[in-house]
């Protein structure tokens, strides 16, 4: 099929780069590590738990949802830096299919923020962090679809800005409310009832949610499902859209 | 292999709050032959490069039609991708990957499997002259062998058409000559070669027939030995001191006359009539002398008197 090869075509394109410059990883790891080490200590006290690995359930869940939005929200840099090489222009004269275009890009986003995803999990394991296999695997599913979606959005807006200065300030000013509403760093449950009215609209938070009760091991809470499918549509959505403008004029 | 029809294309920009309309291309009719070298000349701006995106499939005209390589611009662009190429002005290759990575995956894009894909960019290289450096990352290149790696990304699938933006702005005259002999080997492969270029050298030297583009519009189309002949007689440049020049046409407003900071050209039937006159009228109006200059006309003065401007000015 069409699609699949050419999507596999893109992706091995892309994923060849990045394995190329292995110093992504590092990077990629070196800020949640600290986060683990620098930040989490003080959560114990803070949420008032009996013991770090309670802590850890409600911070690791948290600390991946957000890396899986930022991590997915500034890739859109990347491919301005390929729209200014000509590659992008290059691939729209061939008959490839412009899905195709996007779906490589972001599936090799994902890849790699499971891959980060993964190194976290076992790091939290050495702070005697406990979770399900079962209940894991469909945590790094939510997170997948929440990168699927953000690199897709990424995608799109630096194909309509075109511009590392337009998207820099765009990408912060859209970050930082969706962070401070999902509950990422604290869970909402200390918030008062305004904002936790306001962070119900806030599809994150219930991706965040969802994350934390697979942790917890409470498979059968609404707040999975919910979660999963929430981050589904969007990711759909996204993705639709983002492909669209591969496939629009880029002038 | 090409042939357009009223093809059109404006695009809106914004100049503070005033709202304009460009009309980038306005009605632009081409034939072009299969096997020819195809040249599109004109100054920057005048629509040359979005006439070319809209051929390439990468802009949707906003009227009129054009057929290419028996395909259909308008009702079938998939079909329009597969048989031609195009080579952008700007280049498409990425610093960090190398030629042959690239021309793998280019020919893979076109839908060649993985084995052919390889056979063929190793053809390629060594056509291209890359072989050398085909494994280094395209960041160490120099310009010419740049220009000839996105050449050869455009024509790796093997297409009839073949789109070249300005493929030698940029160059150094000699990577310019070896280009010029790369785009003449492409055609002798049977290719049909559309180039875009402001050099009127190139033009003259390297196309078989071409068509001058100026504000959106064709204004000439032919040979360039035809479009020349146009221009009955021959041009006479006269060189003056730069304060002279209005006294200079007043001596010669008999004649068809262009002026210049430093000169004029003069248009006339046959200039070794013209020249002995010519110099009898300055002399009476006492106008000092710098030069003169006797030639056939060049494209330059075609497109001067289609345009009523010079390309080298503009």
């Amino acid at each position: 099929m069409k699609l699949l090869r050419d999507t596999s075509l893109i992706f091995q394109r892309q994923a060849q780069l990045l394995l190329r410059n292995p110093v992504w990883i590092l990077v990629g790891v070196f800020q949640p590590v600290m986060y683990l080490l620098l930040f989490a200590p003080l959560l114990k006290p803070a949420l008032q738990v009996n013991s770090n690995a309670e802590a850890y359930e409600i911070f690791v869940p948290g600390l991946l949802v957000l890396l899986a939005i930022f991590g997915g929200l500034f890739q859109g840099f990347g491919l301005i830096a390929e729209l200014r090489a000509g590659v992008i222009e290059r691939s729209r004269v061939t008959p490839v299919s412009r899905l195709a275009l996007l779906l490589g890009r972001s599936l090799r986003d994902v890849v790699s923020l499971i891959a980060q995803a993964v190194i976290i999990t076992l790091l939290a394991l050495l702070f005697d962090l406990r979770v399900f296999i079962g209940n894991l695997l469909l945590a790094y599913l939510m997170l997948a679809l929440i990168s699927l979606m953000t690199s897709a959005l990424s995608y799109g807006i630096a194909l309509v800005v075109k511009s590392e200065d337009a998207l820099a300030p765009l990408m912060n000013t859209v970050a930082q409310p969706v962070l401070l509403l999902s509950g990422i760093l604290l869970p909402l449950t200390f918030a008062p009832g305004w904002l936790q009215g306001i962070a119900d609209w806030n599809p994150f938070s219930w991706a965040v949610n969802g994350t934390r009760a697979l942790f917890r091991g409470d498979l059968g809470a609404p707040d999975v499902w919910q979660g999963l499918l929430i981050m589904a549509v969007l990711a759909l959505l996204a993705v639709l859209w983002a492909a669209r403008e591969f496939s629009r004029s880029v002038r | 292999m090409i042939e357009t029809r009223g093809l059109r294309k404006s695009f809106k920009s914004r100049q503070g709050r005033e709202k304009k309309t460009i009309e980038a291309v306005r009605g632009v009719d081409l034939d072009v032959a299969e096997g020819e070298i195809f040249g599109f000349l004109g100054p920057n701006g005048a629509g040359k490069t979005t006439t070319l995106r809209m051929l390439a499939t990468l802009i949707e005209p906003d009227g009129g039609s054009a057929t290419i390589a028996g395909a259909d611009l308008r009702a079938d662009p998939g079909e329009v991708r597969r048989r031609i190429g195009y080579v952008a002005q700007g280049g498409s290759t990425w610093d960090g990957s190398t030629a042959r990575e690239e021309l793998v995956l280019q020919a893979r894009l076109y839908g060649v499997s993985k084995a052919d894909a390889r056979a063929r960019t190793a053809q390629v290289l060594e056509a291209f002259q890359l072989s050398e450096y085909a494994d280094r990352k395209c960041q160490t290149y120099s310009g010419g062998q740049r220009r000839r790696v996105d050449i050869a990304l455009g024509i790796i699938h093997e297409p009839k058409v073949v789109f070249l933006d300005e493929p030698t702005t940029g160059l150094d005259p000699q990577s310019r000559a070896h280009m010029w002999d790369e785009v003449r080997r492409l055609r002798a492969e049977g290719m049909t070669v559309f180039i875009t270029t402001h050099y009127l050298d190139e033009a003259d030297a390297l196309c078989d027939r071409i068509s001058i583009m100026d504000n959106g519009e064709i204004v000439a189309s032919g040979t360039p030995s035809e479009l020349k002949r146009e221009i009955s007689g021959d041009v006479v440049r006269v060189g003056l001191a730069p304060g002279s020049i209005s006294a200079a046409a007043q001596a010669l407003n008999a004649y068809k006359i262009e002026t210049y900071d430093d000169s004029v050209r003069l248009f006339v039937e046959d200039g070794a009539v013209a020249i002995p006159q010519i110099l009898r009228a300055l002399d009476a109006a006492d106008v000092p002398l710098g030069g003169i200059e006797l030639r056939r006309p060049s494209l330059d003065d075609v497109f001067l008197t289609k345009t009523g401007r010079s390309l080298r000015e503009s």
